[in-house]
C-alpha cells in the first residue's frame, strides 16, 4: 500500500485518520504510511473548553485534549507538527503530490483535507491586548492578560465564542462590554427572538451589551497596547483587553491553482469527495447535505467527529473504486453561558416560525421548534437537553413538521 | 460490558440518550441517569457510538 496524507491534526483530521485505519464494513483499513501534517507546533487542543474551562482557569490548557490524543501511537501515524501543506498537484495515474512547508514532496495515493479555519481579525494594525480564541497559544496569551486584572474587557462579536468569552470573563469578576454589529446575538444561525434572549441573559449578569454597533477602530496607548474601542456610532469604550470573535475563514489559500473547487471552503459532493483521491471534512468542507437539500459548511464539534470519520471511509471507497455514501446529518451544537446550556439541532433561518413546545423564554428554560411550511427545520433548547435530543433523533428520520410536533403534543 | 460515566465530566448534553435511550436518560432535573450499567451485547454498537460522540468524553465502556 502507498501513502495517505491527512492535512490537519485537529478533531476532524484525527477522526479521518482513525477511520482510515479502522476500515469500513466492506473493506479493511489502510495499513500503509499515514502522514498527518499540521502547521501547529503542538497537537491542537480540543476547542470547546478553550472559551469555557480553560479561560475560567478551572482547567490547564493541557486538559483540553481531543478524544484521540491518547491513541496516536496506536493509530501508527507519521505525525509531522509544525509542518504546513503548501500545494497539491492534480491527480495523476497513481496519485498526487503533496508539497510541505519543509520542502518535502510526498507522493500520496489519497489526501484528507482538514485544515479548518483561521480566525478573522479586525482591520488595522495588530495591537497588544487584542486576542482571538482559536489555538492554545491564543488562550495562553489571553489568560496572561486576564490574570493581570484588566479594568474592562471588550468582546467584539456575540457569536458562540464571543458570548462564551463574555460569560467566562464575567465569571472571573471582570467588567465586560460585548459588541455586536448585527441587531441580535448569534443572528447568523438563530432567529431574532432567541438572540434577544441571549442578550438579556448577558445583561442580567452585568455585561454591557451593545447591539447593531460595528467597530470603527481600535485606539492604542503609547505602549502599543489597545486602550479604547471606537464604535461606528461615535461612542468610545475604554478597554485593556479586547477579545475578537467574528468568525473564521476556511483555510484554502494553499489550494489555489489546484483542481479542486473552492467555494465557501473546499466544495465536496454529497459523499465528502472533493476531487479524485481527495476528501475534505470539518470546518473547511462545504457539501450538499441531502437530508436538508442545502449546501452547508458546519463548524461544530460533533460535525468534525462524524464528518472526519465519514471522509476517511469515503477515501477508502474512492481508492477501491466504490461509490461511497452521502453524508446527511442533522447538525448539532451546544453553548454554555453562565448556568444556561443552549443547544440547537438542525438548520433554522431567521425567518422560520419559532414555536415554543415546552417552558417559556421568560423562565429561561424552554424548548422550541422551527417551522418552515410543512417542515421542521430545527429544535432549540435552553436547559432542555432531553427535548433537543429526542427531537433531533426524529429530525434525523424525517423533517416533517407533524412528526416533530407530535413528540411534544400534550399526552392524556 | 460495563458502562461507566464520569459524572465530574458529564455536562448533560444528552447526546448519549439520543443514541442509546435504552441505557442513558437525561431527566427533567437535567442529570444523566444510567438505566442499565451492564447492557446486553446487542446494545454494544450503540453504547460505543454514544461514548465516541460524547462531547465531554465522559463515558467509558469496559468489557
Amino acid at each position: 500500500m502507498g501513502t495517505i496524507a491527512v492535512v490537519g491534526a485537529s478533531l476532524a483530521g484525527l477522526h479521518a485518520a482513525e477511520a482510515l485505519r479502522a476500515g469500513t464494513g466492506d473493506a479493511p483499513g489502510h495499513d500503509g504510511q499515514l502522514v498527518v501534517v499540521d502547521a501547529s507546533p503542538t497537537l491542537p487542543p480540543d476547542r470547546p473548553p478553550l472559551s469555557k474551562q480553560v479561560l475560567s482557569g478551572e482547567w490547564d490548557l493541557a486538559q483540553a485534549k481531543v478524544p484521540l490524543a491518547d491513541r496516536l501511537d496506536e493509530l501508527g501515524l507519521d505525525l509531522r507538527l509544525g509542518t504546513a501543506a503548501t500545494s497539491l498537484s492534480p491527480a495523476g495515474g497513481d496519485g498526487r503530490t503533496l508539497t510541505l512547508s519543509d520542502g518535502t514532496e510526498l507522493s500520496v495515493e489519497g489526501v484528507v483535507l482538514a485544515t479548518g479555519g483561521a480566525v478573522r481579525h479586525l482591520p488595522g494594525p495588530q495591537l497588544g491586548g487584542v486576542h482571538s480564541i482559536r489555538t492554545g497559544e491564543d488562550v495562553t496569551a489571553l489568560l496572561a492578560d486576564l490574570d493581570a486584572g484588566p479594568s474592562r474587557v471588550v468582546v467584539v462579536g456575540a457569536g458562540f465564542i464571543g458570548a462564551e468569552a463574555a460569560a467566562t470573563c464575567r465569571g472571573r469578576g471582570l467588567e465586560v462590554t460585548m459588541l455586536e454589529a448585527a441587531a441580535a446575538p448569534m443572528e447568523r444561525v438563530l432567529p431574532g427572538e432567541v438572540g434577544a434572549f441571549v442578550a438579556d441573559l448577558h445583561r442580567d449578569q452585568g455585561v454591557d451589551v451593545r447591539l447593531g454597533t460595528g467597530v470603527e477602530r481600535l485606539e492604542a496607548g503609547d505602549d502599543g497596547r489597545v486602550r479604547a474601542v471606537h464604535l461606528a456610532d461615535g461612542t468610545v469604550v475604554q478597554a485593556d483587553v479586547v477579545v475578537v470573535g467574528i468568525g473564521v475563514v476556511p483555510q484554502v489559500d494553499w489550494l489555489a491553482g489546484s483542481d479542486l473547487e473552492l467555494r465557501n471552503g473546499v466544495l465536496c459532493d454529497s459523499t465528502m469527495l472533493a476531487g479524485p483521491r481527495v476528501v475534505a471534512c470539518g470546518d473547511v468542507a462545504c457539501w450538499p447535505n441531502p437530508h436538508f437539500g442545502e449546501e452547508m459548511r458546519v463548524e461544530h464539534w460533533e460535525n468534525a467527529v462524524e464528518q472526519g470519520g465519514h471522509a476517511g471511509r469515503r477515501l477508502l471507497d474512492e481508492l477501491a473504486g466504490r461509490p461511497g455514501t452521502p453524508f446527511a446529518p442533522v447538525p448539532w451544537f451546544w453553548s454554555d453561558q453562565y448556568d444556561r446550556k443552549i443547544q440547537l439541532a438542525g438548520r433554522p433561518t431567521a425567518t422560520d416560525e419559532f414555536v415554543l413546545v415546552d417552558g417559556t423564554v421568560e423562565e429561561r428554560r424552554f424548548a422550541a421548534l422551527f417551522r418552515r411550511g410543512d417542515r421542521c427545520t430545527a429544535v432549540l433548547g435552553v436547559n432542555r437537553p432531553r427535548h433537543v435530543m429526542q427531537a433531533r433523533m426524529q429530525l434525523a428520520q424525517s423533517l416533517a413538521w407533524d412528526d416533530a410536533a407530535a413528540l411534544f403534543a400534550p399526552k392524556d | 460490558m460495563k458502562v461507566v460515566v464520569n459524572f465530574d465530566l458529564c455536562e448533560s448534553n444528552a447526546v448519549c440518550m439520543g443514541i442509546a435511550p435504552e441505557v442513558f436518560e437525561v431527566r427533567d432535573d437535567d442529570f444523566l441517569y444510567v438505566l442499565n450499567e451492564e447492557p446486553g451485547e446487542e446494545l454494544r454498537d450503540k453504547v460505543v457510538e454514544a461514548a465516541r460522540r460524547c462531547p465531554k468524553q465522559a463515558i467509558a465502556v469496559e468489557d
